[in-house]
This record gives structure tokens, C-alpha cells and sequence, in this order.
């Protein structure tokens, strides 16, 4: 066996961010949501950090602090805030069916390594195999997004989204230009406060973030 | 060496080892219940209270139902000859035992199904509403369980290339350290089911009877005196042989080879903490963790199988 | 030089987005947004004259990459958005005067107004794969909250809907540029260069093709979702009917050409690559399948701005096979049809918005005889339709013919899926849009002409590009077909 420590790290990070996108999948409670977001987020930057360690690139140590200072603090704070704000602190949400669920899950994870083995195999870098699970929590956040009917959540799952596309950007890569990956997070972060003010028109109009309510629009 | 010779030594260990496993099984549980105790701020029943239970129900006549079938009467002999011989082809103090190729870990999920066959036909042998329901729920337990157990192997197998229990053993205790993140998964995964086939809580809960939550001792309400005795004695056999097969899958470090007097008693000594480690780690879990409702319990060995099969996958993206 | 005339282009609409943020409700807010736009517009004709002049350029250390194809949308984009300013100066003021609107959300617009352009431009003009996603998602972010101007609740359903879907597909176009740079960094190395769509452009051959096409599937997936090709459109009925109706000109007219041209930068790449026709190939699969099933939802729809976001999807979906067939004959028709199609549909749009504002509905069977009540809304509307169904003196039908002869040379069996489809929308269209012109109403005639100048330049530039290609013109299309191949 000569898998240098570094990579077993980092396979063992991206396994984590894998199970944490599994976890968020069934969980009912927001405020653990958000939680897991965090700790996915926490993961997404050690992971960053060993790669700029084990590559010797400086700026994925940037990378690493941003995605800290973002996704593991900024974000989640600000989530918390808008739940304190809009009092859904406590909202939980009725998941049906959290074993067909997983069931999908596990075939689009399947699908994802599928899809990924390709790649995998031409990569001699030390990160090969990580696309394919960047691919998997990325559907497995898109599916999150789907199988949500509160606002919240699915927020949650959109920025999770992005938490897997972020891995895949700068473990499996070994990071974007440094100027893609600011562009992107001020996009994220734009876009959270868009949210933000979303939540509040939605609740004034509907006096609720159920958005079942939305469904009226349609070709008939 | 000449091959008898070898073979004899062999024989011996395995001996070693059997006996180890049926004497220590009941200080085991014991164990875990003291350490319980510990934690609830009791003084418990200590160590030794369940040998004194198992010499009171030997000592006492055995009452059968007068619809009994034979099958009620042989099934605790059964059922602890499974458990024994499960415990003892465990590679857990040397790797080569000479009983141990009888059953890869395929074969030794059949051997644990057996014995719940037979346990739950002799629960409903009676006909009672308690027995039947109490075999109803293990089967709903178990299903579920199985895969992930089978799961939980597979992964083990397939970083090591076979489905041989020593072969196993021994590709994780000789090569160095290297962080498996799928076998950390299957770890993971591996817990649940010790817990929900052992009967603990979460899932069941060991210390209760006439509960109407009950699965084990639903179903052996209606055993007595000797049967009872090795019903226990196969229970506390199978605790032991869950904990030796996670000790043997995950931290197997410090195993004797066949032969080498010298080292065994370093891997009893080994074995001992490490299933004084285990036994202290499962109290804690069931001092934190709340009994669930049985409709919960699908989902909570759903996770496990999750777990198992994520494992499995992320072997064969990530190799390791 | 270039580095001058490329930073008026940008920094114009940035300084009014910045501007309006802070003087966004006063009440020459308006002409102050048009006057930005016009800047904006003064700043692309002059890098459009210079690169006609002088060919394609990169500047500002490689990051920005202007040729021939993009800078024909450079000057479309600021052209309509000048216009769309124009129209909307005294539209939005009647929305106003109606109680739609309320001073604040009239600052937002036009704040939001500029930087979206801002947006589009840095799309166009960047040479960063990485930054043109970073811009796309940027179009949505400035979009998304004038989509729901209004606040009703329809439209904070479209923009709910529009957010959640184009940040989902725009997400899985990031993944396709992840890959992208994960070819690429093999054979350019780390670093910035890496994305540099010239740098790439120049070792195509050498990008590893697995890689490039799982890259492709997840670039076009997600820029198609901004297309809005079937089956990833659902966004945009819904946001061209709730948002305010220059939005939906702006979003028809130029979001969606941008989009198109992302997935065309990606196509050149891939093909070079590959060395097949895949990506072409999964081009006009999308293409067919969004003209046939938009047709057929056209006849459908009763509102009246739905029913041309419809035939928005119809047209991309065109374009996009036109891109798909490849070569220089399909390229140059493409082409052609995005420039005539962003100018009559915004046209179309402009008129609809004056339609729906004199009639207070948008539901296409409460309004009625538009001629009676104002000829130039009527005529406007009129022509406007018949410009977009394919009529002959104007533009759409010049390069629609042309995509079909070619596709009956090189694709003869996909001439009678388009037919056919064009024919339905034609009958859909025209007979929804005949007793709204023509039909009868007790309304009374407007006391005054509403200002249309905007909907009849539009028209007549369709027209003339019908009638005739100016030869620089026909050039400069030329030049950006060879270029793209």
C-alpha cells in the first residue's frame, strides 16, 4: 500500500462530504440542516487545505480560508439569522418516504461513479476518483432540492449544491483560477441574500415558505 | 515442524480458544451491564452475576407448556451450538485456527439466521400473542439487518480479496496503518447491527420483560430453568461473537500466529482490553441513545445498510 | 486602444448601475438609464468598428477575447438594451401611474437594469470560461428580483421558479467547466491560462475527448436550461409573462442569445477535440425537440406573453439546430436568425406591453381590436407577428429559409419535422393574434399615440436585413461562421 497519507486524508474528507449529503438528504429539522450544512462546509475546507498542502500550491490555502470564512461561518450564520427572523426555528418538515429516498440515492451515487470511472482512470494524480464524488453529492443535493416543499431547505440544498461543485473545483482539479473561484463566491453569497430577501416577499405574500403554494402557474 | 505436529498445535489453540470464548461470554455481558450501571450512577449486580444466574436456572425444573413440541425442547441446544461455534472459528487470538475455514463470513451470517429460524419457530411452537409477535418483529429486525451485515463484509472482502475470515485478518493486522474510509463507513454500519441484532437499545431493549416494545424476550417468554439457561448463555455467546467480529474486522492488531506460544498470552491480554474497550464503549451508546419506537427501526437499520453500501462504492471509486 | 474602448463597454453600464443605485428614485431616473444605455451602445459600436477594422483582439493580459462572433452580439446586446431603455422610460411610468409599481421597486429596476447589462456584456466579452459562468449566474442574480417586481404572487412563483431552475442548471454548467478545466490543465498546466478560451482554442486537438464530452453534456444541460431548451424551458414561460414587460423583452431578446453563445464557445472546443459531430449532434436533438414541442404548446396558451415566450423557445430551439447542423451556410443562418429574432421579438414585446397596458389584461380573449384603439400599437403588433411567423420581406424568413435548405441538403429527414412544426406555430400564432388586431371593440380610441419608435426601428431593421445585407455585414457573419465552424 502506497497511498501517500495526504490522499488518505482526502479520500477520507470526500467520503465524509459524501455521507454529510446523504445525511442532509433525511434530515426533518432546519436547524440541524443548517448545521450539517456547516460541517460539509468544515470538510469541503480541510480538504482544500491538504490539497494545498500535499500540492504545495498557495493558492489553495486562499481557497481554504475563503471557503471557511464563507461556508462555515458566513452562510450558516446568516441562515440562522433569517430562521430567528422569519421564526421557523423549530419548523420540521414531514419527509415521506426517506427510504425510497436513499434508494434513489444510492443509484445516483452509482450513476455519478459511473459517470466519473472514465475520468478516474486517466487521472495518475493523487486526487483520481474524487469527480466522481463531487458528482454524487452534487445529485444528491439536487435531489434534496427535489424532494423539499419549504423554502428553507431547499436553499439549503441549492448552497450544498454548490459545496459539492466547490469540491470538485479545488481537490479534484486542484483548484480554479483564483479568480473564477472569487467570482463564484460572491456569486454564492449574492445569491443567498437574494434568498434572503425572497423568504421575506414569500412569507409576506403567502404567510407561509411552504412552497407547495406555488404551484398555480401552469400550462393547462 | 512436521505437518501433525502442526496440525496438533493447531487443535490445541483452537481448544484455547473455544473455551476462552464459553467462559468469558457471560463475564462480557456482565461487563456491559456494570458499566451501565456505573453510568446510571448504580452499583449493579456485578461482574459475576450472570454465571450466578445461569447456575440458578440450571439448578431449577424446567416447566413446558403442555402443547410443546419437540422442536421448543431442542431449540435452545440449537441455538447454542450456533453461537458457540460462531464465537470460536473467529479468528480473534490466533489467525490460522484450523475450525476456522468450516465458515467464511457468508456461512457465518447462515449460522446466525439459523438460530433465528429456530428461535422464532420455538417462540410461536406456544402459540401465545406474545411469542408470535416477538418472532414477527425479529424476522422484521433481521431482514433488514442481513443485507447490511452481508454489505458490511462485502467491503471487507473486497480490500482484501476473500471471503475467508483469517485471510482477512490477516491482510489488515500485517500491512501497515492505511486509513480505509470505506471500512470506516462499514464500521459505522457495522455498530447498528450489532446493536439492533443483539437486542439492544435502540433497537430492543435487554432489561425489560412485558414490555409491549419487546422483541428477544417476547419470544423466549416461555422458556424455563435449563432451556432459559442456555437461551442466555446463547445470547451472551452471541454479543461476543458480534464484538469478536468487529474486532476482528476493524482493530484485529496484536493477533497471534498458530504456534506461537510465546505471543498468545499478549493476544489474550490484547483481546481482554479490547472487549473490556468494546463492552464499555456499547453501555455508553445505550446510556445515550433512547429506545425507538419499532416503526423507527426500518429506518435506523436503513442507515446502516446505507452505510455499508457507501462504503462499498466509495472502494471501488476511490481504491481504498 | 482596445483596452480603452473594451472599458467603456463595461464600465458604462457598471458607473449606472451604481449611479441609479444611489439617484434611482429621482425622477429623471429614467432618462438617466437611457442616457447609461446610450453610452453603452455608443462604446460597442466603437469596439464593433474597430474589430470589423482589425479582426479579433484579446486584451487586458489575455482576459478578454473579442472576434467577430461575439462582437456582433456585443453590439446587438447594447443596441436592444438602448432600445429597450427608450420603451420602457415611459412604459414603466404608466405602470407607475396605474399603482403597479411604487418608487422603490422603480429604483431596483434601474439599478438592476444596468448591472444586468453589465452582466451580459462581461459574458460576452470575457475570455475566461470561468468568468462567463460567473457572469451567466450574475444575469440571474440581477434578473431574478425584477422578475418578481410585481409581488404577486404569480410572479414570486415565476421568479421562485426561474431562480431554483437557472441556479440549478447554471450549477451543473459549472461542473462542465470543472471538467473543462480538468482537460485542460493536463496540457496547459496549472494556472490561469488554463480556462483562456484563445489558449484553449489552440490545443483543442490535444483536450483528452472523454473528458470533453461529459464536459459538453453538462455545458449545454446548463446553459440550456438559460436557452430554455425542451425539456429544461419551464422557467421561462413563467418568467417572460410575470415580470415587467421590458424584462421580458431584455430576457428574450438578449439572455438567452448569451447562453447560446457560451454553449457555442464550448461547441468549438469539443469538436476540435472529438473530431465528430457529437456535440452537434446533441445540439439539434435539443434544438428539434424544443421547435416541435413549443409549437405545440403555443396553441395552447390564452396569455398573450406567455404565448411569446413560447415562441422564443420555438426560435432558440431553431438557432440551435441551425448550430447543431454546422458549417458555414447553417452558421451564417443561425446567426442571421439570432440577430432578427432579438430585434423583432423585443419589438413584439414592446407593442404587447402597450396592448396590455391600454387593455389592463394580459388573457388573450379580453383583448380585442388593438387597431381601433391605437393603429400604432395595432400595426406594430401586426407587423411584429408577421415579421416572427416568417413572412417574407422580413429577415426571419431569409434565414429561416436558409436553415431549412440546408437542412434538407445535409438532414433531409428532419425538413418535415420543421416544417411542420413552423406551420403549427404559424396557425397557432396568427389566429390568436388576428381578432386582437383586426377584431372588433367598444373601447374608446386613445386620445394619444403611444411612443413606439422603438417597435418600427426594430421592424424596419428586420426588413432591411431581409431585403438586403449590407456586404460588411455579410462579411462579418462570414468571418464568425469560419470561426466557428
Amino acid at each position: 500500500m502506497s497511498i501517500p497519507f495526504t490522499t488518505q486524508i482526502i479520500n477520507l474528507l470526500a467520503s465524509i462530504l459524501l455521507l454529510i449529503a446523504f445525511a442532509m438528504l433525511s434530515q426533518r429539522r432546519i436547524l440541524s440542516l443548517i448545521k450539517l450544512f456547516a460541517w460539509q462546509g468544515l470538510a469541503l475546507s480541510a480538504s482544500t487545505f491538504v490539497v494545498a498542502y500535499s500540492t504545495a500550491q498557495h493558492h489553495l490555502y486562499y481557497s481554504a480560508a475563503l471557503t471557511l470564512l464563507l461556508k462555515v461561518l458566513i452562510l450558516p450564520w446568516l441562515l440562522h439569522r433569517l430562521i430567528h427572523k422569519l421564526n421557523v426555528k423549530w419548523d420540521v418538515e414531514t419527509l415521506i418516504n426517506i427510504p425510497t429516498t436513499m434508494l434513489v440515492g444510492i443509484v445516483l451515487v452509482i450513476f455519478a461513479f459511473n459517470l466519473a470511472a472514465p475520468i478516474s482512470q486517466l487521472s495518475e494524480s493523487i486526487t483520481r476518483g474524487l469527480i466522481g464524488i463531487a458528482l454524487a453529492s452534487v445529485l444528491l443535493s439536487l435531489l434534496m432540492m427535489i424532494t423539499r416543499r419549504k423554502a428553507v431547505p431547499q436553499v439549503v440544498g441549492f448552497l450544498a449544491m454548490e459545496n459539492g461543485l466547490f469540491f470538485a473545483a479545488t481537490s479534484a482539479t486542484h483548484g480554479m483560477p483564483l479568480v473564477v473561484e472569487l467570482g463564484i463566491a460572491l456569486d454564492v453569497l449574492v445569491g443567498t441574500f437574494i434568498f434572503g430577501i425572497f423568504f421575506f416577499q414569500l412569507r409576506e405574500t403567502f404567510d407561509s415558505l411552504d412552497i407547495t403554494h406555488m404551484e398555480k402557474l401552469k400550462d393547462d | 515442524m512436521t505437518n501433525n505436529a502442526s496440525q496438533t498445535l493447531g487443535i490445541l489453540f483452537q481448544l484455547c480458544q473455544s473455551l476462552l470464548v464459553v467462559a468469558l461470554a457471560p463475564l462480557l455481558t456482565g461487563w456491559v451491564n456494570q458499566c451501565r450501571a456505573w453510568l446510571q450512577n448504580r452499583s449493579g449486580a456485578g461482574l459475576l452475576q450472570p454465571y450466578r444466574t445461569l447456575r440458578k436456572l440450571f439448578h431449577k425444573d424446567a416447566v413446558l407448556a403442555y402443547n410443546a413440541s419437540p422442536l421448543f425442547r431442542i431449540t435452545p441446544y440449537i441455538l447454542f451450538g450456533c453461537m458457540w461455534l460462531a464465537a470460536a472459528i473467529i479468528p480473534i487470538i490466533a489467525i490460522d485456527l484450523p475450525f476456522s475455514p468450516a465458515a467464511d463470513v457468508i456461512a457465518l451470517v447462515g449460522v446466525f439466521a439459523l438460530a433465528r429460524v429456530f428461535i422464532s419457530l420455538a417462540a410461536m411452537d406456544i402459540g401465545t400473542a406474545f411469542g408470535s409477535l416477538g418472532a414477527r418483529r425479529e424476522m422484521l429486525v433481521s431482514f433488514l439487518a442481513e443485507p447490511a451485515l452481508l454489505m458490511v463484509f462485502f467491503t471487507s472482502s473486497l480490500i482484501s480479496h476473500s471471503t475467508q475470515l483469517p485471510h482477512i485478518v490477516g491482510t489488515f493486522a500485517h500491512h501497515e496503518f492505511v486509513l480505509y474510509p470505506s471500512l470506516a463507513f462499514a464500521g459505522l454500519a457495522f455498530v447498528i447491527v450489532l446493536l439492533a441484532e443483539n437486542a439492544r437499545i435502540p433497537v430492543d431493549n435487554p432489561s425489560t420483560h412485558l414490555e409491549l416494545t419487546m422483541i428477544h424476550e417476547a419470544m423466549i417468554l416461555e422458556y424455563s430453568a435449563r432451556h432459559l439457561a442456555l437461551v442466555e448463555w446463547a445470547s451472551n455467546l452471541k454479543l461476543l461473537a458480534y464484538i469478536s467480529i468487529g474486532i476482528a474486522l476493524f482493530v484485529p492488531y496484536g493477533i497471534a500466529e498458530v504456534g506461537n506460544w510465546g505471543v498468545l498470552p499478549l493476544a489474550i491480554a490484547a483481546l481482554l482490553v479490547k472487549l473490556a474497550l468494546a463492552g464499555a464503549g456499547l453501555a455508553l451508546l445505550e446510556a445515550l441513545l433512547a429506545k425507538m419506537r419499532i416503526f423507527r427501526a426500518p429506518e435506523f437499520l436503513g442507515t446502516a445498510f446505507l452505510l455499508a453500501v457507501l462504503g462499498l462504492l466509495i472502494h471501488f471509486l476511490l481504491g481504498a | 486602444m482596445i483596452d480603452l474602448q473594451l472599458l467603456a463597454l463595461l464600465l458604462t453600464p457598471l458607473l449606472g448601475g451604481g449611479l441609479l443605485a444611489v439617484f434611482g428614485s429621482r425622477r429623471w431616473a429614467a432618462e438617466l438609464n437611457s442616457l447609461m444605455s446610450g453610452f453603452t451602445f455608443l462604446a460597442s459600436v466603437a469596439l464593433t468598428m474597430r474589430v470589423v477594422e482589425q479582426g479579433p483582439q484579446v486584451a487586458f493580459n489575455e482576459q478578454f477575447f473579442i472576434d467577430p462572433f461575439n462582437v456582433f452580439l456585443v453590439a446587438l446586446t447594447a443596441f436592444v438594451a438602448f432600445t429597450t431603455s427608450l420603451f420602457s422610460r415611459p412604459y414603466m411610468r404608466v405602470e407607475q401611474h396605474h399603482g403597479k409599481l411604487s418608487t422603490p421597486m422603480l429604483h431596483l429596476y434601474y439599478s438592476m437594469y444596468q448591472l444586468f447589462t453589465f452582466t451580459m456584456l462581461l459574458a460576452l466579452t470575457t475570455n475566461n470560461m470561468g468568468i462567463i459562468w460567473v457572469a451567466m449566474e450574475a444575469a440571474t442574480l440581477t434578473t431574478v428580483l425584477l422578475v418578481s417586481l410585481y409581488r404577486t404572487p404569480a410572479s414570486l412563483e415565476a421568479a421562485w421558479k426561474y431562480f431554483i431552475l437557472c441556479g440549478v442548471g447554471i450549477a451543473l454548467a459549472l461542473f462542465g467547466t470543472i471538467l473543462l478545466y480538468f482537460a485542460a490543465e493536463r496540457v496547459l498546466g496549472q494556472g490561469g491560462t488554463a480556462l483562456l478560451w484563445t489558449h484553449l482554442n489552440q490545443v483543442k486537438t490535444d483536450l483528452e475527448p472523454t473528458v470533453l464530452k461529459l464536459a459538453f453534456v453538462f455545458l449545454l444541460v446548463g446553459y440550456g436550461t438559460k436557452i430554455g431548451l425542451v425539456p429544461l424551458h419551464s422557467w421561462l414561460p413563467d418568467a417572460h409573462a410575470e415580470g415587467p414587460t421590458p424584462v421580458s423583452a431584455v430576457l428574450s431578446g438578449l439572455l438567452l442569445n448569451i447562453a447560446l453563445c457560451a454553449v457555442m464557445r464550448s461547441k468549438v472546443l469539443v469538436d476540435g477535440s472529438l473530431g465528430n459531430h457529437f456535440a452537434g449532434n446533441l445540439m439539434m436533438g435539443f434544438g428539434l425537440l424544443s421547435v416541435v414541442v413549443a409549437a405545440l404548446f403555443l396553441s395552447r396558451q390564452k396569455d398573450i406573453k406567455r404565448m411569446f415566450a413560447y415562441s422564443s423557445i420555438e426560435h432558440m430551439g431553431l438557432i440551435t439546430f441551425a448550430f447543431g447542423m454546422g458549417g458555414a451556410v447553417a452558421t451564417f443562418a443561425g446567426m442571421l436568425h439570432m440577430t432578427v429574432h432579438s430585434l423583432v421579438k423585443s419589438a413584439i414585446f414592446f407593442a404587447v406591453g402597450h396592448a396590455v397596458q391600454k387593455s389592463g389584461t394580459q388573457q388573450m380573449e379580453h383583448i380585442r381590436g388593438m387597431l381601433q384603439i391605437s393603429p400604432t400599437v395595432g400595426w406594430g403588433l401586426a407587423l411584429g407577428t408577421f415579421a416572427i411567423l416568417g413572412m417574407p420581406p422580413f429577415g426571419v424568413f431569409a434565414s429561416e429559409f436558409l436553415i431549412i435548405t440546408t437542412a434538407m441538403h445535409s438532414y433531409p429527414w428532419s425538413t418535415p419535422i420543421l416544417l411542420a412544426a413552423l406551420g403549427i406555430a404559424f396557425a397557432a400564432i396568427f389566429g390568436k393574434i388576428q381578432p386582437i388586431v383586426f377584431g372588433e371593440t367598444t373601447a374608446r380610441r386613445l386620445p394619444h399615440p403611444p411612443a413606439l419608435i422603438p417597435v418600427f426601428v426594430h421592424l424596419l431593421l428586420a426588413l432591411i436585413l431581409g431585403l438586403y445585407m449590407p456586404p460588411y455585414l455579410a462579411g462579418w457573419y462570414r468571418q464568425a461562421a469560419a470561426l466557428l465552424g
